[in-house]
């Protein structure tokens, strides 16, 4: 559950990261940018603070209405995105 | 930045054809926009319909050159007629091609009084495309083998020395095809042979992004200004339509090691493709700005302005950090040309007096 390295890119990678309300994300290395729900950048955002896949899923379930699995299932499925995505 | 009035710059590269654009019209134009009216600045084009010169806002002046292959001496005749009428400064040549006439021609250009800021002839043939693992070898920088061919019976039996499909076939100054088969790589050697001469070189293939860098090299061993770009929308030829500006420390790393082992002097272009893994590989250093070099004034950067400056001996403007994200987008547009210019063009080779009398500048 707190295994972050195996399930986020790493913090340095999402950190470079430039993070708009509007749901932007430009990664300034490679110039690829990509637009993100209100959840993904939820989680981006708890990301950039290193947080843990627990946390993050805790962090979530204060802001939106879904039980942790549901919740872990998703933020496991997003970070799956990101690791091949933002490298 | 702005000190002495009236500098007098003279850019070839005027050649700024939509598919494939020579780099001088964005030079004069990041002279301009640093500069203002303080510059003038002249064009210096190889063909009557090269666009940049009748663009008035960005030319003060234009005058046709004769081509490279004519050798240095008719081209050193003609920029003495040119020098004789505009009194240049400062030289900025933006073309491969010409690159070696004008570094051998540096001295004499010297005591005419034309200022020049290039590389010397060692450094410019040890970046030659087929040279270039020797040099990354020397900095440590990555780079694809590449093999000088003069026949096209390698692409039949290659795969016996390791080499596998796709590969990139290229010519020594210009273009470049990434083939997938021996049928391919046969029709692209016979059309870059046609085209520009053999040898045609072979490299291998690196499966990534390619990364661009363009920046100014002092001489002594440091490079300035770095602007980095990836491309986001192509021509047909391949060439930058769009772009986005990036910064990764990685690249500028190895681009100053290229500048540090080679002591390059002058503009360059550093081209590299980045693996899956984040390493990058060289695959041609360009002794020149790039077509793409305004995105360098738009990210604060204005590397033509910077050349001026090193060239002419004055002290370095403090540059703005690398700003990540400014993007640009290409367009084509039409310019109007009255008849009597193109005229001026095609039977004088010049069009400086007409602009003069006109006023424009």
């Amino acid at each position: 559950m707190n295994d972050r390295a195996s399930v986020f890119p790493d913090p340095e990678t999402v950190g470079r990261l430039a993070l708009s309300d509007s749901g932007f994300v430009f990664d300034p290395s490679n110039g690829r940018s990509y637009s993100v729900n209100a959840t993904g950048l939820a989680i981006l955002r708890l990301l950039q603070k290193s947080t843990t896949l627990a946390e993050v899923v805790e962090a979530l379930g204060t802001r939106f209405e879904a039980d942790a699995a549901t919740l872990e299932r998703d933020v496991i499925e997003f970070a799956g995105i990101l690791r091949s995505e933002i490298r | 930045m702005m000190a002495e009035p009236r500098l007098t710059v003279a850019v070839t590269g005027m050649n700024a054809l939509p598919e494939n654009p020579g780099p001088g019209l964005a030079v004069a134009r990041c002279l301009r926009e640093a500069y203002g009216p303080r510059v003038r600045i002249v064009g210096l084009g190889y063909d009557a319909l090269d666009p940049g010169l009748y663009l008035r806002e960005y030319c003060d002046s234009a005058h046709m050159l004769s081509y490279p292959s004519g050798g240095s001496d008719a081209m050193l005749e003609r920029l003495a007629a040119i020098h004789a009428a505009e009194r240049i400064d400062l030289l900025i040549p933006c073309l491969d091609a010409e690159l070696p006439q004008m570094v051998s021609a540096e001295p004499r250009l010297a005591q005419m009084g034309i200022r020049t800021f290039l590389p010397d002839a060692q450094a410019l043939a040890r970046r030659a495309k087929d040279r270039l693992p020797e040099l990354c070898e020397s900095a440590g920088v990555a780079c694809p083998e590449i093999k000088s061919l003069t026949s096209a019976s390698f692409f039949r039996s290659c795969q016996a020395e390791g080499w596998t499909y796709p590969m990139v076939v290229k010519g020594p100054f210009y273009d470049a095809h990434i083939v997938k088969s021996a049928e391919e790589a046969v029709a692209a050697f016979h059309s870059i042979a046609a085209e520009w001469g053999l040898p045609v070189l072979a490299q291998r293939f690196i499966a990534g992004e390619e990364y661009n860098l363009s920046g100014v090299a002092d001489g002594e061993g440091r490079l300035h200004g770095e602007v980095m770009m990836k491309k986001r929308a192509l021509t047909a030829k391949g060439k930058a339509w769009a772009g986005v500006a990036v910064f990764d420390e990685r690249l500028a790393d190895a681009a100053r090691r290229l500048v540090k082992t080679l002591r390059w002097k002058g503009p360059l272009e550093v081209e590299m493709m980045r693996d899956h893994t984040g390493r990058y590989h060289l695959i041609e250093i360009n002794p020149r700005f790039p077509a793409w070099i305004y995105l360098s004034q738009g990210v604060g950067r204005n590397l033509p302005a910077l050349l001026a400056e090193l060239a002419l001996g004055r002290p370095l403007p403090a540059l703005a950090p690398p700003q990540p994200g400014t993007m640009f987008i290409r367009y084509a547009i039409e310019t109007i040309v009255p008849l009597g210019d193109f005229e001026a063009m095609m039977m004088d080779g010049s069009l400086a007096c007409r602009l003069e009398a006109e006023g424009v500048r």
